[in-house]
């Protein structure tokens, strides 16, 4: 027996540990790749653009561009990790947005009440789609599906063909409006940098924490010159953007809502039981159950959560354009659904990562971006984005496969 | 008799693991040659490089097959040259018939249109030989997994088989239908097949096989004649684990306190034929540190059972009435069952049980994450800290409990599962053929939990088809029979026999 325990050590250890920078590059070369992904497309989108990219008016842009579609990633990545799709989000969205501008313009309901039904109608319309899922058991393809196809109709039943805006000034805050610097000095908006400086250092410091931790239960950790070149890139890149942003106008609120709504999310995923239990439910829902896991109920959160977040990027949406058309929200549920897969996800359910699903989400918004300013037709962008998706995904069953 | 199949010092390596070292396997015409060994001792490995999987040139050695040598690229390759390989997990697609899964991929047809007459009248002839009597158009889903293995080896007959290989083709069978698989072997046998059965049940090996080959660690180190006299189970077990298993089950002192659980009257309604019960009328106790068996066939209700009670996870129109040291116990749920103190190890630990894309940890916390959470955040330092606990308490072989479930063996997993339901702290533990597809030493860890469990006074409760190890490690045996308890026995008075002539006689 012993033989035969020695030899079944060294093919475990050949999986997964095992030492050296390059073997923990490899290890985790899903992750590395995509920061380095998102870097390089940035670069190469600055040169070619001729520096336009990185413009301060160009990164407000980038961020006001994106926020609606990483908001709804984050929903999209813990409906995906439980094992399931939600094709209906850029409808729900398109629709929250027409029901918003059919409640403050033509019907005057004060807009923090209006925000809040939007909000509940969201969560309402989540639960509606997550119920015929999770307790009836129909795939969730079908269900979002029927939702796509039923929420394009009801908002253009609810706006009867016509844009409806423009909205008040305190709606339309919630997209186009900038935290103001509370030390007045404007250019540069002293907030923002300060803002910037702390998110920094509290990312620093949790690194150090997270080592610290992994050192105390002999957990293998990242080689210290990888950990300093990574969060110098990290640090770097975010009091960079800050700077920029800062000689602008500042924060934009979106900005501010989307990293809250990150930190929030990445914590449920990865720090709480509820968190936990989505990952299983998606690894294997029937071991899940035989666990104690009310994985049906589990099921049905996931998509009022998604239903909710949905509503959320609807309103912000709608405050962007300061009007709701009715084909606000066509097809953006593929833009979102691409970035959380570019960001990792597995389509099998119980793999993915919030931060990957906002990078996804950031390095889609670039390329749109980028091929935007350089006049690349639409045409084009499609493939090209097409393309950039299924690269990813290859990438990763290679890397599955090489591990195995 | 000439031999059909030489392999000569075969040696496959993967990067880091020298999976086979010099095997060598020498099959002859005619005969059907066993294969033995304990998981991970190569045998998979060796039928993979015999049958193509592992291509000509990616191993060391030669292969002599039917007197030439063997340079087989492919499956495909190997198949034409009438080697079939039959696995065990079968490969057949459920909501297809029995004609069409028979000839998948090779089809009677011309220019790619089926002929269905010529199809059917030899799925007839092919059924007849392995002795089932369903039409050729029923869906394979229909069929028990015991009729599903003889429609496979029709499959192989199809391909104008010369040498079957099967992997463990017993091992989801019940008795009778093992029997039945048993007997075919001899009957092709008697045809002129000669066929190769992987297997760990050395009764059936006894039963069948002409030649006996024994791997240990990548190596042959036995060929033993079968018929000759000293060829005994030990003998066998012996070159298996390079050991003497004088003991194959540990001796525990036998002290069975108060009553602990208690289930009456338990009645389970069929989830899809409303008509029927699955369960009927079942009573039992559990005493405090005894290990109460549930032996049957597969298919007699005992899964069902346990299912059944653990939470309602089976069935429906659930009746009867559970007691814990007397009182009624809510066992509505996983998560009150749970709390109640009852716990329930699956047969299927791959599908039911473990969640394999994860790590070690975090499938032995699952369903008792509050413990090592507060406020609903998990406490990940304490996480680790429990399971490493596990990992030395179980003897769980893996360099780190961050090791993913998916990359240990099949004994390592099931101990994962085991510790998983023990840091929930149950009372009363119901394991389900708790050492299913697991090698030898492996068995004897498992077996040695069980009494450590029992000497603390817990209850355990023990399904099994392995009547030895039922009879090795019970108190008392219950004998359940198409879903009722026919007979009770204490460990003195049980014997194979007398437990199996209680289920046919039934």
């Amino acid at each position: 027996m012993t033989t035969t325990a020695s030899q079944e050590t060294t093919a475990d250890e050949q999986g997964a540990t095992g030492k050296g920078l390059g073997h923990y590059l490899i290890a985790h070369m899903r992750e590395y790749g995509l920061l380095f992904a998102l870097i390089a497309i940035m670069g190469f989108f600055e040169i070619v653009t001729g520096g336009t990219l990185l413009k301060p008016i160009n990164i407000t842009n980038l961020v006001l561009q994106n926020s609606y579609i990483i908001i709804m990633a984050l929903g999209m990545l813990i409906v995906i990790v439980g094992g399931n799709i939600d094709l209906s989000v850029g409808s729900v969205m398109g629709f929250i947005g027409a029901l918003s501008a059919v409640m403050i313009v033509e019907w005057q309901v004060s807009v923090p009440l209006a925000v809040l039904a939007c909000l509940i109608t969201g969560a309402l319309i989540g639960a509606a789609q997550g119920y015929w899922v999770a307790y009836w058991a129909i795939p969730s393809f079908i269900v979002t599906l029927a939702g796509m196809l039923v929420f394009r109709g009801l908002s253009l039943w609810l706006l009867e063909g016509q844009s409806v805006g423009p909205f008040p000034r305190e709606f339309q805050a919630l997209s186009t409006g900038f935290i103001p610097d509370i030390f007045n000095v404007k250019r540069p908006n002293v907030t923002a940098i300060a803002a910037g400086v702390i998110a920094v250092a509290v990312i620093v410091w949790m690194g150090f924490a997270k080592r610290a931790r992994n050192r105390a239960y002999g957990i293998e950790d990242e080689p210290f010159g990888l950990f300093v070149i990574r969060n110098v890139v990290i640090a770097w890149a975010f009091l960079f953007l800050v700077w920029k942003l800062a000689t602008f106008r500042g924060l934009p609120n979106v900005l501010i809502t989307m990293a809250v709504l990150t930190i929030i999310y990445a914590f449920i995923t990865e720090k709480t039981t509820l968190g936990r239990r989505i990952y299983a439910l998606g690894g294997n829902a029937k071991a899940a159950k035989l666990s104690g896991i009310r994985t049906e109920r589990l099921t049905f959160l996931t998509f009022v959560n998604m239903g909710l977040l949905a509503a959320l990027a609807g309103l912000i949406f709608a405050a962007r354009l300061n009007t709701a058309t009715p084909k606000a929200g066509f097809g953006l549920e593929l833009d979102v659904i691409a970035a959380v897969f570019i960001g990792g996800a597995s389509m099998s359910g119980g793999v993915g990562k919030i931060v990957g699903a906002v990078v996804g989400g950031f390095l889609m918004g670039v390329m749109n971006n980028g091929m935007s300013i350089m006049g690349i037709g639409i045409d084009y962008q499609q493939v090209i984005k097409g393309m950039v998706l299924l690269a990813a995904v290859i990438f990763d069953v290679y890397n599955k496969q090489r591990q195995a | 008799m000439r031999s059909l199949l030489e392999m000569r010092a075969i040696t496959k390596t993967f990067p880091g693991v020298k999976a086979l070292d010099s095997v060598d396997l020498e099959v002859r015409e005619g005969e059907i040659h066993a294969l033995v060994g304990e998981n991970g001792a190569g045998k998979s490995t060796l039928m993979k490089v015999l049958s193509g999987v592992y291509p000509y040139g990616s191993y060391e050695g030669e292969i002599l097959y039917d007197g030439a040598t063997a340079t087989f690229s492919d499956i495909k390759d190997s198949e034409r040259h009438g080697i079939i390989i039959i696995h065990q997990e079968l490969a057949l697609i459920p909501l297809l018939s029995i004609a069409e899964n028979l000839f998948l991929g090779n089809e009677c047809a011309s220019a790619g249109v089926i002929r269905w007459e010529e199809t059917f009248r030899r799925t007839g002839d092919l059924l007849r030989k392995v002795g089932l009597k369903e039409p050729p158009g029923t869906p394979v889903e229909r069929l028990g997994v015991g009729k599903q293995q003889l429609v496979e080896i029709a499959k192989a007959l199809a391909k104008d088989v010369r040498l079957l290989i099967l992997d463990e083709p017993t091992a989801a069978l019940s008795e009778s239908d093992s029997q039945a698989l048993l007997d075919l072997l001899l009957e092709l046998k008697g045809q002129g097949v000669t066929s190769i059965i992987i297997s760990h049940k050395l009764n059936e090996v006894r039963r069948v096989a002409d030649t006996i080959t024994v791997i240990r660690d990548g190596s042959t180190v036995a060929t033993m004649d079968a018929s000759g006299e000293d060829v005994s189970e030990d003998r066998i077990v012996r070159a298996m684990v390079g050991r003497d298993m004088s003991q194959r089950y540990p001796d525990r002192e036998r002290r069975a306190g108060e009553v602990l659980f208690e289930v009456k009257g338990w009645t389970v309604g069929h989830p899809e034929h409303t008509d029927r019960t699955a369960v009927h009328d079942v009573s039992f106790t559990v005493h405090a540190g005894e290990v109460v068996g549930i032996a049957g066939l597969m298919g007699a209700g005992r899964t069902e059972l346990a299912m059944s009670l653990f939470g309602r996870s089976w069935g429906r129109d659930i009746r009867g009435e559970a007691l814990l040291r007397g009182r009624p116990v809510d066992l509505s749920t996983v998560d009150r069952s749970v709390r109640a103190g009852l716990a329930y190890v699956t047969e299927d630990r791959k599908a039911l049980g473990l969640i394999l894309d994860e790590t070690i940890q975090r499938n032995i916390t699952l369903p008792n994450l509050g413990a090592v959470s507060r406020a609903g955040v998990v406490n990940e330092a304490e996480e680790t800290q429990v399971s490493e606990r596990y990992r030395q308490a179980m003897n769980i072989r893996t360099p780190s409990v961050f090791q993913k479930v998916m990359n240990l063996s099949g004994g390592n997993q099931q101990k994962v599962v085991l510790s998983r339901w023990l840091f929930t702290e149950p009372e009363v533990l119901i394991l389900d053929e708790p050492t299913r597809g697991i090698d030898v030493g492996a068995k004897f860890e498992i077996y040695g939990i069980i009494n450590a469990l029992s000497a603390e006074g817990k209850g355990v409760v023990m399904i099994s088809s392995e009547m030895p190890e039922l009879l090795g490690m019970c108190d008392r045996i219950y004998v359940m029979n198409d879903g009722t308890f026919v007979g009770e026995f204490d460990a003195e008075e049980a014997s194979q026999e007398r437990i199996m002539s209680l289920i046919v006689t039934e």
